[in-house]
């Protein structure tokens, strides 16, 4: 029997109001991710994917569908169930990194640690380890503004498994870093979902990046197609 | 503890605009201490009254006498102690300016440090000043003020009473607290008394009032009564009130002022609200992003609020703090300056209190409104924000 995926989608919608008018985004989307999957998800800006993104974790509601996440409907979570559940499923890395400026690296790390029972102690020794795994154990007191766009992403990347979720977010994680910190990124994603089994769903304009992915969507006004003309023409350019 | 510690981080991430919002929350929360002592200063009369004190003076208004045989007659009623005369004298030291007045009274040497047990004198300087009869006590501020020593001739221009007169410093009485006011002169009314059947025999024999204790504090209003029934239908009858109606309807008189203070200082505390209100709302704005990962992250809108609402209570906390403590150098200046006018000027536990609540008040009020809109923002509408 094959085994279940971690994401399920089914006919899912999503509109946005813009005054009197209601502006579609997501029409009728079904998809599964497999466990363990590391999938890209390409388009035109406005194209949907990175609400599709929000929706799969749990930032964002659809108006329509269902959205199995490790077989949970996580459309029916109330606000503080969903947080809870974000808390402990998901880890998200973002184009800008996102990190509070007021902490230094560690304790930026350490945010999601905070809504667990873990001791201090256990919290250090986890942070340490997942500072190290991303290679910045010597950075631990550096503030957001003293490193690189780089260094920074992989703060966002170690406090993304830091509670060690099974699904990792990246909306478009080397959008803002240059050619070299954006394939050590690729790397280290490569690197959570080879060795860690860690599902990996990224959005992403990046064809760099896209060669990371194991499978790619492609969505077009709000709905997946087949991968267009132009991007299988660049896809076999590439290779 | 992390909550603080983010809460405390955040405070000092704009330097320049936290510290001009402290200052700002410093000199609000001074201002409104200094204006509210002023309005404390303005009742000092009134507040160190006594309750077993009456006045009692001529019904029609102040300005006229009564006969000095009132005092046996109201010694005799019940439930009267003692009584005492009492006689403004109204002379000019040097000349007429402010810093040169000071009040005088003409009373009852014999028994008027026992009816006022909060002036403190020594017992040999109050013996030489009975004997005297050109002595006068002086209090300690009005001492200090002038430089008055005992053994010092004090002389006076009278504008009641003409003439120029002369007092010996008999001796100086300590106020018991910082409520008493010791900014005046008693000399002996049986002087003035004296002089005035000498050269205006027509104003002999008159009592500006009356200073009467009684047994019991509590039957004021009954001997009051008594007091004014036994005038009724005479040729000067008596109003006869608490000492400290008395001095209220002094107060009473410039009650516009108290009240004008009174509005200005919760109008600064309002103006600081609008300042601090802004900073809150400037600080929610820029941060929705950081926020809205918060709340990407796990954290609930209680917590995300909770920081914007505890900035805003830090910040006023310490504006707050620094500007009560600052109270006290200020109107320790304040009293130097305007002593003359405020004999009693200090900082009351009860206006430490209020400054303590405006402070709070004003964090509270700012915060909750960016507060709320940072718990409520929606998260994928919040990352989108480029503060």
């Amino acid at each position: 029997m094959a085994e279940r995926p971690i994401v399920s989608i089914s006919h899912l919608s999503k509109s946005y109001r813009r005054g009197d008018q209601v502006v579609p985004v997501l029409r009728d989307i079904t998809l599964d991710i497999a466990r363990g999957e590391f999938i890209a998800l390409m388009g035109p800006s406005g194209s949907g994917k990175s609400t599709l993104l929000n929706l799969i974790a749990g930032i964002d509601k659809p108006d329509a569908g269902t959205l199995l996440v490790d077989g949970e409907d996580i459309t029916t979570l109330g606000e503080a169930d969903l947080a809870d559940w974000r808390a402990s499923h998901v880890g998200f890395v973002f184009q800008f990194y996102n990190l509070m400026p007021v902490l230094d690296a560690f304790e930026n790390v350490e945010l999601p640690l905070l809504l667990t029972s873990l001791s201090r102690r256990e919290r250090r020794e986890r942070v340490e380890t997942a500072l190290g795994l991303v290679g910045l154990a010597d950075r631990m007191e550096h503030y957001p503004n003293e490193l690189s766009g780089g260094q920074q992403q992989r703060v966002a990347i170690a406090r993304a498994i830091i509670t060690d979720p099974a699904i990792i977010v990246a909306d478009e994680p080397t959008g803002d870093l240059d050619r070299k910190s954006a394939e050590e990124i690729l790397g280290l994603l490569r690197r959570l979902n080879a060795e860690m089994a860690k599902t990996v769903i990224m959005v992403t304009h990046d064809w760099h990046a896209v060669e990371s992915a194991r499978r790619v969507t492609h969505l077009e006004k709000g709905e997946l197609v087949d991968e267009p003309a132009g991007a299988r023409a660049e896809r076999n350019k590439r290779l | 503890m992390y909550y603080l510690k983010l809460v405390f981080k955040n405070i000092f991430r704009h330097r320049l605009r936290s510290a001009l919002t402290i200052a700002g929350l410093v000199v609000a929360i001074l201002a409104f201490g200094l204006l509210q002592t002023v309005v404390h200063a303005w009742y000092a009369g009134a507040d160190m009254a006594s309750a077993t004190r009456l006045i009692t003076r001529n019904a029609t208004s102040l300005v006229f006498p009564l006969p000095i045989y009132y005092r046996e007659r109201i010694k005799a009623i019940g439930g009267v102690k003692a009584v005492a005369v009492s006689n403004w004298f109204g002379g000019i030291y040097k000349d007429q300016s402010y810093g040169n007045f000071f009040p005088q009274f003409a009373v009852d040497q014999d028994i008027w440090f026992d009816l006022y047990p909060e002036f403190r004198t020594r017992p040999d300087e109050l013996l030489a000043w009975k004997k005297d009869r050109q002595g006068a006590m002086i209090g300690r501020q009005l001492a200090d003020q002038h430089g008055f020593k005992v053994g010092d001739t004090i002389p006076l221009q009278g504008a009641i009473f003409p003439g120029t007169w002369e007092f010996h410093v008999s001796g100086i009485f300590e106020p018991r607290d910082d409520t008493t006011i010791t900014r005046q002169m008693y000399f002996h009314w049986d002087y003035l008394n004296e002089e005035m059947k000498k050269k205006f025999p027509k104003r002999a024999e008159y009592a500006g009032l009356f200073v009467v204790q009684i047994d019991d504090g509590s039957r004021a209003a009954e001997v009051s009564q008594a007091i004014d029934r036994e005038f009724r239908n005479s040729l000067a009858e008596t109003l006869t009130e608490t000492e400290k109606a008395f001095q209220l309807g002094f107060v009473a008189q410039t009650e516009t002022i108290v009240m004008a203070v009174r509005v200005v200082s919760f109008v600064v505390i309002l103006i600081i609200f609008a300042v601090v209100a802004n900073t809150m709302a400037m600080t929610a704005r820029e941060r929705l992003a950081e926020y809205a990962t918060l709340k990407a992250l796990g954290f609930g809108p209680g917590f995300v609020g909770a920081l914007i609402l505890g900035e805003s209570v830090m910040i006023t906390a310490i504006g707050g703090a620094i500007g009560i403590l600052a109270t006290f150098p200020v109107a320790a200046v304040f009293k130097s300056l305007l002593g003359a006018m405020f004999p009693v000027f200090r900082v009351a536990p009860d206006t430490i209190a209020l400054q303590c609540l405006a402070a709070l008040a004003v964090g509270l009020a700012a915060g909750i409104v960016p507060s709320v809109r940072a718990a409520r923002v929606r998260i994928v509408e919040g990352l989108r924000y480029i503060g």
